[in-house]
């Protein structure tokens, strides 16, 4: 159906809306917002990562001029309560502990007090006023400590919870998950392969890395009225775990979002607001909290670091049999790792018969993960498309012919579960085989790789209203935070089911008071869901002006068609001149008052997405630095409303993706201190690391989506991580399963091999 | 301890303020004028988010003292534009969706308008090694690169006409 359609605004590229705020510094992001009489609060971080609270002194702190207000964990309510969010949910007591330490704190970083006072500065001084009594533990910081027997223990109460391994203790355990996924019979699979290549591959815990630091302001009233200015994700999603963890109603809070300064999943969380909430709770006055760049990468985010071992067998003509694979992802300090993503990503590529996947969540003395960007399947993709590849080097196969022999397609039974609608794979391989870069000559010291990678997109909740305007302009009202030109894409769908032009369309974002609910900014589900619910809100706007239109003409509304922004009469209408949307919008005050329509979405499913990518790499042999010279992002993305916003997520993702590769870590010492807290030791690529990076639009229509749009924002973060190991392997011969590919470690190995 | 008094002047006007000694300009711009375009990324002049000129000269005003620009010029993103005439590099951001969150780009604006102030005809790598100094997350620099290019390619043609 959607193969067929033709836009008139979709497809085009309009400047955004919200584009000269931002170019001329005037748009307003977390840290801007300021209030009379606002306090600056300061958060006390655990010097430990792994300690048991022994007391907390807050006295010296209260008692210093100009500090209004000092809390503790005892501040914020244990609960036991969740909060549902697609097929998952946020435990609210983790994240009421992680918020403020109840007991123990579980990594460096962890919040265990905060102070409200009459500037930062004070607010600073106080902090470092109260005085906490530890009784130091030993941390866990590896997967390794973490499973080891006689391991300490993070969680007394955690039990392994899903399929734990037969024969294994499920409590006392740092061992929060296990999980299968199996079809076949893999042993036979193995026996019956002609290749079998197996290997280890770890990846480091790296940040999201957004430039915005965490920032809120909170005003709690006397009267319970709350107040909340914030840079997230989700409103709502703050409005919602801020109620459950202090146990208030969430009609008592009304959250606003600022502009927001980059997120990629580390905003989904709260960190700070129900903190703010409870500080001005007890000053009586407005609080703003802002993270430092250090408490960011501390205490925000991350993802896991993972190991993964991998095993997956062929047959002499390329067809893959068998594969199996052991999935360990740190949770960080409460459990929740992207561990059962990665397993159900890990090999949704290919048609495998024969599988077994575990997949282990561990709990480790570090930040507690977030989700970032196709959260799972970067780390277990990594394991198989270099698997892939060293079959492909074995076999003397074009590395693109072997994916296409292997490539999932419609119909297809998912490794998860569901069968596969229409899937642009295919597509994507062939373009990849078609475009110059594939065949293009490598120069010396030179080497290529390429990679493709699976994201499911998310579906979930969405609202939006469209407003028709007396002039003929229009309003569309969404609930979702604009990461990244999701306004504009708005208003290209309002114009396309109005035809009024999209100058004539003003998109916005409106807070938890304005609009119907909305989940979070996330799950490459804005364009998708939200698209659909505005598309939605449009057409019951347009149902509404061809009513308007037949009341003007003194006929039925079945009588009205449509085209372009202009009602025109069908059979049995009568001869009548065709009225612009101009016109029905002068008369809406006489033909029965305002026109607003509106729609929510809740779609169970979304597109599925897959990309590839191909990557050059330059390798100085006598210092180990690499440097990506060439490289192209090939994404199955639906149907792009706005190409330009897409192809801008592809360079995003895949320069993340080639940060994760190359250079970012955390990097822990045997306390668990984390030695690289800052932009300057935590090394993002820069604008002289890379070159330009080519894209490519493949649309294969999601049937799902009115317009074929599939989620386009997570795919691109995942192949990256094997497109560059697989081009250092075909530079230097060396099969590098442990990531980044640092200067360092890419002399050791060149050096040994 | 007493606060200092600052006259300056910033994006062309001239003004005072009173400072603490250890208070940065990024600071005072933000929390004492209002001057919020500039932003805080880092602090420590990793990120580029806060780049303002100092007498014509890129700075990390997170890195310099408020009370070091008494006497001195000071231009933030929010002098950049003249009226409603957009400076070539943010009319160029625009048209090449050369931003996605945004947080980066006032000083990604700065920071290319000192270069074209600087150098008139950059090649790519050199826009690339001038930029270095700032951080963006979002787009993988290449339409952020591609528009400084094309702002560079306007100014020069803005110029040949105004010498013909």
């Amino acid at each position: 159906m959607s193969g067929e359609q033709r836009f008139k605004y979709v497809g085009t590229r309009p400047i955004r809306h919200d584009g000269l705020d931002k170019v001329t510094g005037r748009a307003n992001y977390g840290a801007d917002f300021t209030l009379p009489g606002l306090l600056h609060g300061h958060i006390v971080r655990s010097p430990h990562a792994h300690a048991r609270i022994l007391a907390i002194d807050t006295s010296a702190a209260a008692g210093m001029p100009g500090v209004m207000a000092v809390i503790t964990g005892d501040d914020i309510p244990k609960t036991t309560a969740r909060l549902m969010m697609g097929e998952g949910g946020f435990d609210l007591g983790d994240m009421g502990d992680n918020l403020l330490a109840h007991d123990k704190v579980l990594y460096q970083g962890h919040a265990v007090a905060a102070v409200a006072a009459t500037s930062p500065e004070l607010a600073r001084a106080a902090a470092e006023a109260v005085a906490v009594h530890y009784e130091v533990l030993t941390p866990v910081m590896t997967i390794d400590q973490a499973l080891a027997a006689g391991a300490p223990i993070l969680h007394d109460g955690l039990t392994t919870k899903g399929q734990p391994a037969a024969g294994v203790p499920t409590s006392p355990t740092n061992v929060a998950m296990r999980m299968e996924l199996k079809r076949g019979d893999v042993d036979k699979g193995f026996a019956e392969s002609d290749i079998v290549v197996e290997r280890t591959f770890t990846t480091p815990m790296v940040h999201q890395g957004y430039i915005e630091p965490h920032a809120c302001v909170a005003r709690h009233g006397e009267d319970g009225q709350i107040v909340v200015w914030t840079s997230t994700q989700g409103h709502f999603n703050v409005r919602d775990c801020s109620a459950g963890i202090l146990g208030i109603d969430a009609a008592k809070i009304k959250v606003i979002p600022s502009e927001i300064g980059g997120g990629f999943g580390g905003k989904i969380p709260v960190y700070l607001e129900p903190v703010a909430i409870a500080l001005s709770r007890k000053a009586h006055r407005p609080v703003k909290l802002v993270m430092s760049r250090e408490d960011v990468f501390r205490a925000s985010g991350p993802t896991s670091g993972t190991k993964v071992r991998m095993k997956l067998g062929a047959k002499q003509d390329g067809t893959l049999v068998a594969a199996s694979a052991s999935l360990y992802y740190e949770a960080g300090a409460y459990k929740g790792s992207p561990a059962g993503a990665g397993a159900m990503c890990a090999i949704a590529a290919y048609r495998i018969p024969n599988f077994f996947i575990e997949a282990y969540d561990i709990v480790v003395n570090r930040p507690k993960v977030a989700a970032y960007r196709a959260p799972g399947s970067p780390s277990s993709t990594f394991a198989t498309e270099s698997l892939i590849d060293e079959i492909a080097r074995r076999l003397n196969m074009d590395a693109l012919d072997l994916r296409l022999k292997n490539a999932a397609t419609e119909g297809d039974q998912a490794p998860y579960g569901p069968k596969f609608g229409p899937i642009g794979l295919r597509e994507v391989l062939a373009a990849a085989k078609a475009h110059p870069h594939w065949t293009a000559p490598l120069g010396a010291n030179q080497g290529r790789g390429v990679a493709v990678g699976f994201w499911f997109n998310a579906g979930m909740n969405s609202s939006a209203t469209v407003s028709v305007n007396t002039d003929g302009s229009a309003t569309v009202v969404a609930g979702n935070p604009d990461i990244g030109g999701t306004r504009v894409a708005q208003a290209l769908m309002v114009s396309e089911e109005l035809g009024v032009p999209v100058e004539r369309v003003r998109p916005s974002v409106a807070d938890t008071d304005s609009i119907g609910f909305s989940d979070l900014t996330g799950g490459s589900r804005v364009c998708y869901a939200t698209g659909m619910a505005v598309i939605e809100a449009a057409r019951d706007a347009r149902e509404q002006l061809k009513a308007r239109a037949a009341k003007m003409w003194g006929t039925d509304a079945a009588h009205v068609g449509w085209d372009d922004g202009t009602a025109i009469p069908l059979n049995g209408a009568g001869d009548r001149t065709p009225l612009t949307v101009n016109e029905i919008a002068a008369k809406l005050a006489h033909t029965g008052g305002p026109v607003i329509g509106r729609a929510t979405v809740n779609p169970p499913m979304a597109g599925p997405g897959f990309g590839l990518n191909i990557c050059d790499l330059e390798v100085d042999k006598e210092t180990g630095v690499s440097r990506v010279v060439r490289y192209t992002c090939i994404q199955d993305v639906g149907k792009a409303i706005h190409p330009s916003y897409v192809e801008g997520q592809m360079q995003g993702g895949a320069s993340q993706g080639i940060g994760w590769a190359l250079n970012e870590e955390y990097i822990y010492d045997r306390e668990g201190h984390l030695e690289n807290p800052g932009f300057l030791d935590y090394r993002m690529p820069v604008a002289s690391d890379l070159p330009m990076i080519d894209t490519v639009l493949v649309e294969v229509p999601n049937p799902l989506h009115p317009y074929g749009v599939r989620g386009v924002g997570e795919v691109p973060i995942v192949p990256p991580l094997a497109a560059v190991a697989n081009a250092m392997r075909d530079a230097t011969g060396v099969r590098f399963t442990d990531l980044p590919l640092s200067p360092p470690r890419v002399l050791e190995a060149l050096a040994t091999d | 301890m007493p606060k200092l008094h600052v006259q300056t002047s910033v994006n062309g006007d001239t003004l005072d303020f009173l400072c603490e000694p250890a208070e940065t300009l990024l600071d005072v711009l933000r929390n004492r004028l209002n001057l919020t375009g500039s932003k805080e990324g880092c602090a420590t002049g990793d990120c580029g988010a806060c780049s303002v000129l100092l007498n014509d000269r890129l700075v990390a005003s997170c890195l310099v003292l408020a009370a070091e620009v008494d006497d001195q010029r000071v231009l933030t993103v929010e002098g950049v534009a003249r009226g409603d005439a957009l400076h070539p590099v943010q009319q160029q951001l625009l048209e090449h969706a050369g931003l996605q969150c945004g947080i980066c780009t006032p000083g990604i604006v700065v920071a290319a308008k000192s270069l074209l102030d600087h150098n008139p005809n950059p090649t790519e790598t050199e826009v690339r090694f001038w930029l270095a100094g700032n951080l963006c997350r979002c787009t993988g620099y290449d339409k952020i690169i591609r528009a400084v290019l094309d702002a560079a390619a306007t100014m020069r043609d803005d110029r040949s006409r105004v010498s013909a």
